[in-house]
């Protein structure tokens, strides 16, 4: 049986489909087989920071119609041979995705797969509603910003009550909070929500901070996952999130502004 | 301004503010979701027969329900006009 995770928010445009690839990367790059779903209808955007938009024969939709398999449709991850992509349609019906058909796919797919990571849309149409649906873990990705939080709240409450496991009366969604494109030094100067303050509002559990950073540009720019890039900030603080997802204990990092010593303070930045 | 006051002078903590605002929000939003969803219905056909009888405003008629683990109470505010001719 998978174990199967929606990356959600409400807000767009916080890092959905970036975390949806640097987790599903992570999770694979672990030894875990791992399918990452674009649920984004219409606007299909995971194949691009994948890399693999040329690869794209058959999608989601075809799946559900019957008109090309699932095995024809995933696209196996080049560096990974643990990741499998399921890209969305662009077709702009909306309705094209089902309760039924987006069952039987994930039915499908938990019987080889370990982890099914959903890659929601924003807003809390169809899409957004049927990438939670199934989910037995959230993540919810959060910016310290008014509006960011609000709509995570709104989400939460979507998550607990019109989700299956909500519906059948099962053990609710673990929910978890990964708040992105966190500025310590913005906090410190008393111009940005801390972790404290997004938790204290949302009572969720913390996953990781990650950090705003130039890095996660240049690798959507080049179509690689953040979690590739050791070097950077982001990629480690995603790195981070898998580890305790999975269950490992690691301290927080990148909530205290970094202290640089000399050198970097002269060569970076 | 003095020049001291000048130096002085910093820039307002946002963060605290948009906190502040988002707890009164979240805490409203929820109080909402908990209520019955006949509320906004009961409200509106309330406001019908008072302002048969009496020229109201459309705020002037609000329905709070509250609900704590044993009962539920259903509380109904009527402002009336100052002057009332009948």
């Amino acid at each position: 049986m998978a174990r199967i995770i929606v990356v959600t928010s409400g807000k767009g445009g916080v890092g959905k489909t970036t975390t949806s690839a640097a987790i599903a990367m992570g999770l694979a790059k672990k030894g875990h087989k791992t399918a990452v779903i674009d649920f984004d209808v219409g606007l299909r955007n995971l194949d691009l920071i994948m890399g693999c938009e040329r690869r794209v024969v058959y999608d989601f939709v075809n799946v559900i119609n019957g008109e090309a398999t699932l095995n024809q449709a995933l696209i196996k991850d080049k560096r990974c041979n643990q990741l499998f992509i399921l890209p969305a349609s662009q077709t702009r019906d909306k309705d094209a995705l089902t309760k039924e058909g987006v069952g039987k796919v994930l039915e499908e797919l938990s019987k080889t797969f370990k982890y099914i990571v959903c890659d929601s849309p924003a807003g809390i149409e169809r899409g957004a509603n049927l990438a939670m649906y199934f989910a037995d873990d959230a993540f919810v990705v959060t910016n310290p910003e008014v509006s960011s939080v609000r709509d995570s709240d709104r989400m939460l409450g979507i998550l607990a009550s019109k989700s299956k496991r909500a519906e059948s009366g099962d053990e609710p969604i673990k929910e978890y909070l990964l708040l992105s494109r966190y500025d310590p030094k913005r906090v410190k100067l008393g111009a940005m929500l801390s972790v404290e303050d997004v938790q204290e509002i949302l009572s969720l559990h913390l996953l990781g901070v990650i950090p705003e950073s130039e890095s996660v540009l240049n690798a959507s720019n080049s179509g690689t996952p953040i979690i590739l890039d050791e070097d950077s900030d982001a990629g480690q603080a995603y790195s981070d999130v898998v580890a305790r997802y999975l269950g490992e204990e690691v301290e927080h990092r990148f909530i205290e502004e970094a202290k640089k010593g000399l050198f970097g303070r002269l060569f970076r930045n | 301004m003095s020049l001291l006051n000048y130096f002085k002078t910093s820039k307002p903590k946002t963060a605290a503010l948009a906190k502040e605002r988002l707890q009164i929000l979240i805490a409203h939003e929820k109080s909402m979701q908990n209520q019955p969803s006949y509320l906004p219905e009961l409200q509106k056909d309330l406001l019908a027969v008072i302002q048969k009888y009496i020229e109201v405003d459309q705020d002037a008629v609000s329905v709070v329900f509250d609900s704590d683990d044993d009962q539920e109470t259903l509380e109904l505010n009527i402002i009336l006009p100052e002057h009332q001719h009948t």
